[in-house]
């Protein structure tokens, strides 16, 4: 395995964390040049200039933490380019420098409580999908609702839920329920449909956030059409 | 007035511009902004058919004639409702002002409705222009757009102390129809720019006032559907959803339908195309043919019949303008007083 191709697979961990999509399969990453010596430089690109701040922050400097993590690189660049704002985010970003300190005035705190609202959300919405696999599948509300951790397929969906929950600070032993509320609360059977009316409005809002963004990324760089990821 | 299949549709398009952001309208110094604003806004034509779309020239600044083609003549609007974006931090002459659009509205008195703005930054100057325009134009309604840029501030909310005496003169001037944009507002800048709780609370505190929340809400829909599901007078704006999800996205379009059938539904649903982003008359076309795909997927969403198109087309907002609608174009009396599908539901479930 190249450097490169590890840096590829450290940048595939980072998740825009709006749609709950990896930066890679999202098409965020312009390039990613590697140098004799190690020094890693990567380029980010968004849907559109005005894209927000607090997402494109977060995402460029998960980007560059998750890529100086490697230890055969040495210096790493990362750069969002064609951004309104892309000036105080890529000077903190390559400073090290919190949310905070790129846009001084402008901000009460920091994007911690942003970042946990929306990985409550990519939690439920994953749930949700997972739930509807079992329901199709036959299993009763009383059978989806009484899985534990352990018996859910070992699949990227299942799998990001886990991690979704450990970033979360809730329950992730094997024994735990599978499918729980924000809050942890377990979902009981007879909630169970209440509850997926609502997960589903969730998921459906972060799939069509995601498409939107797909299509204006591909009218601004004038991509390739890619297949619509509907469900 | 748009037929299909012999039935008549009655077109109220809830939004429609007439925009200027053409180079010699851009303010000096802030010219990245007011070019970034215009492309962003092409970039959107783009989810359209290609066949729709207009060079970026065009775009900036169209002509009364390209206006009237493509609103009335091809795109079947019976009455256009102009939301106007002033956006003068970035806009000399503003972007699409009250004034601008009233121009136009006189030649058409009874196809355009104009519609005023209020800023609650703008203060004690800012409710006597208020009243001004009120009389001026005999606002029905205003376009509350809570991301401008004014004076160093990037933004406002609706819970603001201010806005409240803003919306208590609406009720007062008789203004009923408050729109709300909810966009990306970009301040405070750690926050979700796109939080609608704002609209929530002041819908509650003025039972009087129909909020309509222009392209409902996206990219927060689910937001907007739980809130809008507890409010009786929040209004759906379905600009950039038809134009946006339609044709570029079928399926997902289909899904946000069916949710907002189900949590808002057909009654509180309005038509808009965001001329001129789109063009109307591809989306009042495709907007009356559609049905969801033949797929288990949207099996358990309501059904969208006839009549509820009736409604979303122009009915709906012909009523919360008080526009007449001629006799062919109503719903016959008895449809006309039904009840949403979710309430009959609800009666069903009461007698069983």
């Amino acid at each position: 395995m190249t450097i490169r191709s590890r840096v590829l697979e450290a940048l595939g961990t980072v998740y825009d964390p709006e749609l709950d999509e990896p930066i890679t399969s999202l098409r965020f990453v312009t390039s990613c040049d590697v140098s004799d010596d190690g020094d890693v430089d990567v380029r980010l690109r968004l849907p559109t200039p005005q894209c927000a701040p607090n997402f494109a922050y977060l995402m460029a400097t998960d980007a560059r933490n998750a890529v100086r993590r490697l230890p055969e690189v040495r210096a790493v660049t990362v750069l969002l380019e064609d951004h309104y704002t892309g000036d105080e985010i890529n000077t903190a970003v390559g400073r090290g420098d919190a949310f905070a300190e790129a846009f001084p005035g402008e901000t009460e705190g920091e994007l911690d409580a942003l970042r946990e609202l929306f990985r409550r959300k990519a939690l439920v919405a994953r749930q949700s999908r997972l739930c509807e696999a079992l329901l199709a599948g036959g299993a009763t509300p009383e059978e989806v609702t009484a899985r534990r951790l352990a018996d859910l397929p070992d699949d990227p969906e299942a799998r990001r839920c886990i991690e979704l929950r450990e970033q979360l600070g809730l329950p992730g032993a094997d024994d735990t329920p599978a499918f729980v509320r924000p809050d942890g609360e377990p979902i009981a059977a007879a909630d169970l449909r209440l509850w997926l009316r609502k997960a589903r409005l969730m998921r459906t809002s972060l799939e069509v956030n995601g498409g939107i963004c797909r299509s204006l990324l591909r009218i601004r760089y004038d991509l390739a059409d890619a297949k619509e990821v509907a469900a | 007035m748009y037929e299909h299949n012999g039935e008549k549709y009655f077109v109220m398009d809830g939004h429609v511009h007439f925009w200027d952001a053409s180079p010699a309208n851009w303010v000096k110094g802030q010219e990245q902004f007011a070019k970034g604003w215009i492309e962003c806004f092409h970039a959107y034509q783009g989810l359209g058919p290609p066949d729709t779309h207009w060079p970026i020239e065009k775009f900036q600044k169209y002509s009364e004639e390209d206006f009237v083609k493509d609103v009335f003549e091809d795109g079947y609007v019976d009455v256009g409702l102009f939301l106007p974006t002033y956006l003068k931090q970035w806009y000399t002459e503003g972007f699409n002002t009250a004034e601008r659009n009233a121009r136009m509205a006189e030649k058409y008195p009874d196809k355009l409705i104009v519609n005023g703005r209020w800023d609650p930054r703008e203060g004690e100057a800012g409710l006597k222009q208020l009243e001004e325009d009120a009389k001026r134009y005999g606002l029905k309604g205003v376009k509350l757009y809570t991301a401008e840029w004014h004076n160093g501030s990037r933004g406002w909310k609706l819970t603001d102390p201010e806005s409240q005496f803003f919306l208590e003169k609406c009720q007062e001037l008789g203004i009923k129809n408050i729109h709300v944009h909810k966009g990306p507002t970009i301040w405070p800048l750690d926050k979700d720019a796109f939080d609608v709780s704002d609209v929530d609370h002041v819908a509650t505190n003025f039972p009087e006032l129909n909020f309509i929340v222009e392209h409902v809400g996206l990219p927060r829909i689910e937001d907007f559907c739980f809130m809008a599901t507890q409010e009786p007078n929040v209004y759906a704006g379905l600009a950039v959803v038809i134009g946006g999800l339609m044709h570029a996205r079928p399926r997902f379009f289909a899904k946000v339908m069916g949710e907002l059938l189900f949590w808002v539904g057909e009654d509180k649903m309005l038509f808009a195309s965001d001329y001129a982003i789109w063009e109307p008359k591809w989306q009042v076309e495709g907007f009356v043919d559609w049905n969801y795909p033949a797929d288990e997927a949207y099996s358990d969403y309501p059904a969208l019949g006839t009549e509820g198109k009736k409604k979303i087309m122009g009915l709906n907002a012909a009523k919360l303008y008080g526009v007449k609608v001629p006799q062919e174009l109503q719903l016959p009396p008895d449809e006309a007083d039904e009840p949403a599908a979710r309430d009959d539901a609800q009666l069903v479930e009461d007698r069983a």
